[in-house]
Order: structure tokens, then sequence, then C-alpha cells
């Protein structure tokens, strides 16, 4: 029996893994990809089973724990961010090399078009230099279909598999057929070949030969998978390859009647004989996919014969931002006016009295009291430099604070501040939130520790994982404890309430401990405003 | 049946509690639908929308193409005007004419009205008045939902039990208040259109 259900791309994703015999769940939220653990969270039968779903750290401590049940033979995923990716990258990398006992997914949900990120990379490169296989969903029944077909993948080839998501179906709805009935999950039982766990030069030279090895078998997988096929057209003056979602935007601006060729991708490495099928019967190929020349760089080199290729390297697909059915519509009646079929519509409008509308700090949002009494106590030194991190407070940055000199990466606020003391510049301070100083500042606050660097870290507590949506915050009630244990100074470990009435207070706690030469960390706390008003209406 | 609708607002609004009233009732009336939403960094009080695609027939891209939308639904008169690249020259605005303004550039308010007017098919009030004369300014999304309702093809019953599915559990008196701002939104719509 079948259900229909109306779900995100990532609920689909989530509830095709439970459906498929899911034991374990391991992630730190982020945008796009947050939804994802919070179904499986949220999931009657998950709890009834006991899935394993409390949030981590980071992402690297979620890959590693997903990777250590897979070891014990029990199916397993892991999501995050893109960026997100670069913080798991060790284990990530390695965990090819390791190889799966138990299925084990590692979802990673790129943000093209930077909605709420730092950058557009694409996380299909990083299973193509991990040599892993990948699945990358068109539509919602995919991804809930994939997760199913991922876990068998896993298993059978031996290796855990890369499932890639993009913001437009992490974050859009659709009706998703889902099983009623759910698989039993894999009872715990130990690697075949436990050698290749333990990875020392000598082992992982074997294993890296067996990986390369094991790359025929990859693609074999790729030529007979569901989610690749080849879709005969008419016309052969263009061949088209379109991976995920960039096959539903071909499929719309030809109203479902693609007059060329077409080659849906869905799993990778990319299926050779299907492409070589389609290079050798059209004039030309077009490479629609979303994100970054991944398929395009890959056809280049694999399949290069001297037929031209169009995509996002020579101009003909926009290089940056999201694809849209706009943007394909454009590029095919550029290359093909007279394609037989093409929808065009007039667009409408310009709107002539509309402006920007940039996102803001709450009202009533502790980080404004953070910053309204660090700006008032670095009146007094213009050449201040404060490094930002990555969560709502980096909204600080915009108007009417202007308040931080750099966003970057998570947990970069202490480690610059401290780079660029180093250098010489006083005031340094550092503004973070609790759960990224969690995520990957404690490190860094150990360094400036052990050399008494002259910065003062700012922890800006709102007691949640804000920018998310309000997710357990890992270091809640136990920041000061950090602080202490990893070395800090009793005496430079300050605690203030973020609010307005104790503006004066803030501000003159920041101008002590500027001039303190030496390591301080002020921990400013207030409950986030959105959790907080959540909490009161629950206990109504 | 077919109605691609962009929703707009100010992060907070509600607009994405009308995506989901109208998901579930096309669910429940067997219709094929998709809503791409916006989460994130925007919510705070930034500008965001949503696609909603709702059909007989399947849907292939999560995203309206420019010039194909066939209502825009909003909840703030400056946030309608800012997807007007995507109306079709046959479709409809139905939008709140109450002002967010929580930035210091926000254009002259009687340009934005006139603007609006000057489409044609617009049907344009301020739905929070008229969400506290039959229940209160939070139920101001319900009034639009309800305005915005004579242009989609889905039977008002089964609109009304979606409403009832999701404010169920919050106890009658949180439904009645929502379904009589439905009910008065759509009035008011239907007086125009």
């Amino acid at each position: 029996m079948r259900t229909k259900r109306l779900l995100l791309g990532d609920e689909a994703l989530a509830l095709g893994a439970i459906k498929a015999g899911l034991s374990g769940a391991y992630a730190y939220p982020g945008t796009p990809s947050t939804e994802i653990m919070e179904y499986v969270q949220g999931d009657e039968e998950s709890r009834r089973r006991g899935i394993h779903c409390h949030w981590s750290s980071n992402e690297k401590t979620a890959l590693e724990a997903a990777l250590g049940m897979s070891y014990c033979g029990k199916r397993a995923i892991t999501s995050m961010k893109h960026v997100g990716l670069n913080v798991a990258a060790d284990p990530f990398v390695n965990s090819a090399m390791t190889g799966a006992n138990g299925g084990l997914l590692v979802i990673s949900a790129d943000d093209p078009s930077m909605h709420s990120s730092q950058n557009e990379q694409d996380s299909r490169f990083y299973g193509d230099f991990a040599m892993m296989p990948m699945l990358e969903p068109s539509n919602q029944q995919e991804a809930y279909d994939m997760a199913r077909k991922g876990f068998e993948l896993s298993e059978h080839l031996h290796i855990p598999v890369l499932v890639r998501m993009v913001t437009r179906l992490s974050h859009s709805r659709a009706v998703v057929e889902t099983e009623n009935e759910a698989d039993l999950e894999n009872h715990l039982h130990y690697p075949a070949n436990p050698r290749q766990w333990v990875l020392m030069p000598a082992v992982s030279r074997e294993r890296n030969r067996q990986l390369i090895k094991d790359q025929e078998k990859f693609v074999y997988e790729s030529e007979k998978s569901q989610f690749n096929r080849l879709e005969e057209g008419e016309d052969h003056s263009l061949g088209i390859v379109a991976s995920g979602i960039a096959y539903n935007y071909l499929q719309e601006v030809f109203g479902g009647k693609v007059p060329f060729s077409v080659v849906k991708i869905g799993q990778y490495p990319l299926p050779v004989k299907m492409l070589k099928h389609l290079r050798d019967e059209s004039d030309a190929i077009l490479i629609l996919e979303e994100g970054q020349p991944f398929i395009e760089r890959q056809m280049g080199g694999l399949l290069y014969d001297g037929k031209t290729i169009y995509g996002k390297l020579n101009g003909h697909v926009v290089r940056d931002g999201e694809l849209t059915p706009d943007e394909v519509a454009r590029t095919i009646k550029a290359l093909r006016p007279e394609a037989a079929g093409l929808k065009a519509h007039k667009e409408g409008n310009a709107p002539e009295n509309v402006v920007g509308r940039p996102p803001a700090l709450c009202q009533g949002c502790g980080h404004r009291d953070v910053y309204g009494a660090m700006n008032a106590a670095l009146e007094k030194y213009p050449d201040a430099k404060v490094f930002g991190d990555i969560g709502c407070y980096t909204l600080g940055f915009l108007k009417p604070f202007n308040a931080i000199d750099s966003c970057v990466d998570m947990g970069a606020s202490i480690t610059m501040a401290k780079g660029a003391a180093d250098a010489g510049q006083f005031p340094s301070l550092a503004i973070i939130g609790d759960s990224t100083f969690t995520h990957s500042g404690m490190t860094g606050l150990l360094d400036a520790i052990n050399e008494n660097s002259n910065i003062v870290v700012v922890i800006s507590d709102n007691l949640t994982t804000g920018m998310t949506g309000g997710q357990d915050s890992q270091g809640t009630g136990k920041l000061e404890e950090i602080c202490l244990g990893l070395g800090a100074d009793p005496a430079h470990v300050r605690t203030i309430d973020s609010l307005p009435k104790l503006h004066d207070k803030i501000r003159d706690l920041f101008e002590e401990e500027m001039q303190y030469p030496g390591l301080s960390v002020i921990i400013s706390r207030r409950e986030c405003i959105q959790t907080a008003r959540r909490h009161a209406s629950a206990k109504k | 049946m077919k109605s691609d609708i962009i929703l707009a607002g100010v992060g907070g609004q509600g607009i994405l509690t009308i995506a989901t009233i109208f998901g579930s009732a096309a669910l429940a009336d067997d219709l094929y639908l998709k809503q791409a939403e916006v989460h994130g960094m925007s919510q705070r009080g930034g500008d965001v929308q949503s696609n909603l695609r709702l059909s007989s027939k399947p849907i292939h891209s999560d995203l309206i193409p420019k010039g194909a939308a066939d209502l825009i639904v909003s909840m703030e008169p400056m946030e309608a005007l800012r997807y007007l690249p995507y109306l079709s020259p046959k479709g409809w605005i139905v939008t709140s004419t109450l002002p967010f303004v929580n930035i210091d550039n926000y254009p002259d308010l009687e340009a934005v009205k006139a603007e609006l007017q000057k489409h044609g098919h617009v049907v344009a009030f301020d739905m929070e008045a008229v969400a506290k004369e039959v229940a209160s300014a939070r139920s101001s999304n319900l009034v639009l939902l309800g305005a915005s309702s004579p242009f989609v093809d889905i039977p008002q019953d089964k609109i009304e039990k979606a409403i009832e599915g999701l404010f169920g559990r919050k106890g009658p008196q949180v439904v009645e208040a929502n379904i009589a701002a439905f009910r008065r939104g759509r009035e008011m719509a239907l007086q125009t259109k």
C-alpha cells in the first residue's frame, strides 16, 4: 500500500530513508538541509523505532558518527549544507577509502543563488575527487526513491553514496507516493574486510587501487540506473544533457515534448555509453545542470570528439545563480530559434515603485543589544576591527549597526581576530554565536588562550541555533565551563544579559576588557525572541 | 485546471500558511501540486515569496516562468509589485493595501497603489482592517486566502476543510475565527471580480 503525502524535497528524502530501514541520522543545521534531520526528529515511526536523531556539534562529528554506525552494519544518513561538507571533508574523502558496511548516505544540499550561504560550490566535485558514486534527484518523488536505492547501492558497492540536493528541491513541496510499511533495520554486523578501515599507508595503497578498480562497477551501475535515461527526440541538431532539476525546467519550456534527444542524469559517475550515443547522433551538445559546470567539464574531456558543447564555460548558459525555466528557454532560443514547441511567455511589466527589502535582526533580539553596546564602546576606537561569524548576527553588517568587518566561515571570527592581533591590530574583537562557537570556535579559542592573545571574544548566546529556525545548540548551559576548561582566565570570562536596560553596563564591560592586555571572553546572553515566543505559546 | 500563483509578503506575515492551506485542499482534490518556499536568512524581515503551482496534469518545474503566473497573492502592496514580471497579461493581483514599512526608503504609498490599479485586474484592500472586523489582526492572512480563493478552481468546502485541519488542534474558536476571516475575504473579492 502507498499513501500520497505532501512533502518538501528534504522531507521526502528523510522519509524515504526511514522507510528503507534507517537506524541513525546525524547532522548540523544548515540551510537548505535542515529539514532532513527535523523530519526524522518529528516522524512518529522514527520515534517508535528509536532512530538516532540528536543534532551533532558540527558536520565532521556528524559524518564520523554516521560512519561508525555504518561500520556496525546499520543504515545511516548524515546531512549538511554544501559548505558543511567542507567541514566534513576529511572524513568524507576518507570514508570512500574505508568504504561502507551498512548503507551510508552523505547528503549535501547546495545553495546556488546563495539564498542563505557564502558561496555556490557544487558538491558533485567532492564526490568526483573522493571517487564516490552520487545521486542527484530531479523531483521530490525521486528524492524519496533515491534513499532506498542509495542504501542498496552503498551496501552493494561497499562505499558511501553522496546525495546532492539543491535549494529549489530541498525547499519545494510536491505530492509524493510513500510506502506504508518500512523495511526492517539491519542487525549489528561487522565489515567483511575489517583491515580496510585502518587507513595506514600500506592498507591505503591497497585500498586506493581497489577503489580505482571499482570505478568501472560504479559506471556500470550508472548505465543501468533507473535515474539515468536516454529519451530519443526527432531533431538531432542538438542533444541535451540535463541533470537534477534542470531536467524539469527543460520539460517545462517544451510543455513536456522536447524535440531533441535528452539524456537525463540522476546518478554518477556519468553513464559513458549513454552519453556517447547522444554525442554520436547529435550535431552539438547542450549541458543543463544546476550549479557549476561539472558534467560539462567531464563531457569536454571524456567524450570530446570535436563537436561543440554549449554550456556555462563558453557563456551559453549563465554561469552564476540558479537555473530557471526562463534561463533555459533563453538559452535554447538563442541556440535553436526554430525549435519545435518552445513555449514563449511575454514577461510582465517591470515594476516602478519597488525597492529592496533586506532581512534584519528581529525586534527584541539580544544581538541588537550586543551590537548597540559594542558600537558605543568602540566610538573611542575608530581603528577597531570586529571579526564576525556565521549566524543571524551576521546581519550586524547591515544598517543600522554596520558593526562587523568580516564573515568567512564557521568559527573564523576568533582565529581571524587572533591573527589580526598577532599582526598588531588593536582593538581586535570577535563576535560569534553560541552554536557556531561549539561548532568550530572552541579550537580557535584554545589557540588564543595558549598565547594569551590580546583579543575580546564575544559569544552572543541566544541559547539556540537561530538562523536555521531554532534547533538545539550543543553548548547551551556550558559556555562558561567550556571557556574555563580550555584555560581562559576566570577573571576575564565575563557574563552579562543582552538587555536594553543593561546597555551602559555592557558598554562598560567591553571597555574594561579591551583595556585588559590579553584574552577576554564576554558571554552576553538572552534567549532568541523567536524560540522564546514558541516556548511561551507552548506553555499556554 | 491550472493555477500558477506567486505568494508574496515580508518574512513573518504568514504567506506559508496560505500555501499550506491551498496545498492540503489541492491534495484532497487529487490535484498535482508544486510549491517552492523560501527558508533561511530572508525570513528575518526580508521579502519572501513562494511559487505555488496547482494543476490537474503533472507539473514539471518548481518555479513559475516569467509572464506565466495566473495570480499574485500578497500580504503587502509593494511586495505585490515586485513580482509583476511573472504575471501573465490575463493574470490577477490580490493584495492587502496595508504597507509593511521596515525600511527607510519605502516608496510613496499612493504611487504604489496607483501602480497596482494600473494593472486593471486587481483586488486590493486592507486585509488587516477586515480581519479586525470579523476576527483579529492575526487572521489577516486568512482574509487574503479568502480573497484569492475565487481565482483558484478548488471547491470552497475543500479549502474550509483544510483550514479546519490546520487550526483544529488550537480549538473550535480559532477555527471559527479563521473561517469567518476566510469567508469575509472571499465575499470582498467576489464583489470586485
